[in-house]
């Protein structure tokens, strides 16, 4: 699949100018006659809606710049005036604001499809790595842009967030200062937080184009895992174009009317009430949670009673991922080859959910209304901080227990000699239904 | 044997002294690098304007028994309590033993001047601010996480690792404090 055969001729006089110039038409071309593998279903086509979803964010986001003022006196009246008074800028601020959440929506799917078919693994490890330095721009990206409103939630968010790094011993408070610009957060900060915010999606797109030169160098994974082998390249893969910019356009469609579902008809349904009142500094929401994308991180981030403790588990969560390429042990990429991988592939996606759902509780809660508990430690035992301690303890057990060990002591199934066989050969070396299965998914 | 390889022919002597100039302009272009790299870190450290705002000051009088009143210093929210006799005996029969981070109440008011609990109103776990009256211990309560501090501000259950901070600050009159 890498540096496939040039297959394009230029036609015209241009063209050929061009060609012995700057061959930036034959890079196109090539991109699109790119040999695919020709059985990669529809939780393939995020990277594509994620590359939408980056333009959408880009293009809105430069136009409310030029709307909005980053200052703690003028931000929130800024915002205000866009949704009332900007010509469309009630639209644009709701796609803006809405896009970041379905930024996510599809990087978590991106990042899930990749983790249950094996992308990660050889030859593949860059691909994964530069997408998780792009996961981790995302986040910091997304917190800094809720800060710019400069309401309730984007101020005591910021509070909390920044005092994360004051908990790094000996240097964190130093650091602290650093990055607010005084002692708390104040205009400085709301500065820097609006001229990194501007700059972060711009990186992410050059890590973009990092994270498709890998693709491309080191060749699609697809749903079966295996490497199409030089004399099966005819048979098993099919030109980019049409195939996948037709399947990719369709998923983009359709994922656009998910998008258009929130903009214009719960375009708050996502956000907090609390941030359309004004930041004060004095007085702290009753209930303060991060937006829905973070609260997993948030859950792992409360169940350590350690304050330090609680920030090193939270990086950790997304640190574990940068390393996933050599903590999987297993030969096999796919886990549709790999049932017992597959059952806790599926108890880690429903732990992820348990953990965002525990992240928006309050710890002391108990889970299970009037049913008996008891003290245990420093909780009641049915309580949100027990149950997410549970799911925080699965997190890491999945990453650091099972992926080295299920992959030494699992038996794969069979694994088809190419992505053409479990189709053609009447799936003796695949169940039939797990091959259904992956198209329902679709 | 090798060494002498190396230098018979004369080459390695102008080699060593070509291994100093790379050296010695790796090392300049370090140095210049950090020399540049500086003040655009250093920038964003609190301006001359930021660090002016350093001082308040505040009329006692302001605060009647049971109230609390809180003030902004330095962008952040600092309590003022005019505590009750039932408050500070709490805050003083509470045994050292008992606190996650000990401190006696004396040592976080000024002799004299007990009923006046000046704090630094934010949670030393994250930041937020806690709010009066609602905790387990008949001071502080903060809703971010949980941490219940009492009519000391000293932290009793929950994250933060340690009491409510006090302030530097010196009385002025009997009636009148400068916080900073």
């Amino acid at each position: 699949m890498s540096e496939h055969e040039s297959t394009y001729v230029p036609k015209t006089g241009f063209e050929r100018w061009m060609d012995s110039r700057l061959p930036i038409i034959r890079f196109g071309a090539d991109y699109m006659s790119l040999p695919t593998p020709k059985n990669l279903n529809y939780w393939y086509t995020f990277g594509a809606i994620l590359a939408v979803c980056l333009v959408t964010q880009i293009l809105t986001g430069v136009v409310l710049a030029m709307h909005y003022v980053p200052n703690v006196d003028l931000a929130f009246a800024s915002v205000e005036r866009i949704m009332r008074d900007v010509n469309g800028g009630w639209l644009i601020r709701y796609v803006h604001a809405n896009g970041a959440s379905m930024f996510f929506i599809a990087v978590y799917i991106h990042m899930l499809r990749g983790l249950y078919y094996g992308s990660y693994k050889a030859p593949r490890e860059m691909i994964w790595i530069v997408g998780c330095v792009i996961f981790f721009l995302l986040i910091a990206t997304a917190f800094l842009g809720y800060v710019l409103p400069w309401g309730q939630m984007s101020f005591h968010g910021a509070v909390v967030i920044t005092n994360l790094i004051g908990s790094v011993p000996v240097v964190g408070g130093p650091i602290l200062t650093w990055l607010q610009g005084g002692p708390s957060i104040d205009n400085a900060t709301l500065n820097r937080f609006f001229s990194l915010h501007y700059l972060l999606p711009f990186v992410i797109a050059g890590c973009v184009v990092l994270h498709l030169w890998a693709l491309h160098h080191a060749g699609q994974n697809n749903p079966v895992g295996i490497l199409i082998p030089k004399d099966r390249l005819a048979k098993d893969t099919v030109p980019f174009h049409p195939y996948y910019t037709v399947k990719d356009g369709f998923a983009i469609v359709l994922f656009l009317i998910l998008f258009a579902v929130f903009v214009f008809y719960m375009p708050n349904a996502l956000g907090h009430a609390d941030n359309y009142i004004p930041a004060n500094p004095l007085v702290t929401p009753a209930h303060i949670v991060p937006e829905w994308y973070l609260l997993p991180f948030y859950a792992i981030l409360r169940a350590i009673p350690d304050k330090f403790g609680g920030v090193l588990a939270m990086g950790g969560a997304i640190a574990v991922l940068f390393i996933l390429p050599w903590l999987d042990t297993s030969k096999v990429r796919s886990m549709r080859y790999r049932p017992q991988m597959r059952t806790q592939f599926i108890i880690f996606v429903l732990v992820c959910l348990g953990l965002g759902w525990c992240g928006a509780q309050l710890p002391d809660a108990p889970v299970v209304p009037g049913m008996p508990s008891f003290q245990l430690f420093d909780g009641q035992l049915n309580s949100y901080l027990w149950l997410t301690r549970l799911f925080t303890a699965y997190y890491f057990v999945f990453f650091l227990v099972l992926m080295p060990w299920l992959g030494l002591k699992e038996t794969p199934r069979p694994v088809p000699l190419s992505i053409s066989e479990p189709v053609l050969s009447g799936g003796d070396a695949l169940p039939a239904g797990a091959a259904a299965q992956a198209e329902k998914k679709g | 044997m090798t060494e002498s390889v190396v230098n018979a022919d004369g080459e390695g002597q102008d080699a060593t002294r070509r291994d100093f100039i790379h050296i010695a302009a790796g090392a300049a272009a370090v140095g210049a690098g950090a020399m540049v790299a500086w003040p655009l870190i250093n920038q964003m450290n609190p301006s001359a304007d930021t660090l002016a705002l350093s001082t308040i000051e505040f009329d006692l009088t302001k605060v009647q028994e049971g109230q609390q009143v809180v003030i902004k210093w330095q962008g952040k929210p600092v309590f003022v309590r005019y505590r009750t006799a039932a408050e500070i005996e709490a805050a003083r029969s509470t045994p050292l033993g008992d606190l996650k981070d000990p401190q006696a109440d004396a040592e976080r008011v000024v002799e004299g001047h007990e009923q006046y609990l000046v704090l630094v109103g934010s949670c030393t776990h994250l930041g937020c601010v806690p709010t009066f009256g609602t905790g387990d211990y008949g001071g502080w309560f903060c809703p971010c996480h949980g941490s219940h501090y009492d009519t000391s501000g000293r932290i009793r259950k929950g994250p933060a690792p340690t009491n409510l901070v006090v302030p530097e600050y010196e009385y002025l009159t009997d009636s009148r404090v400068r916080i900073g």
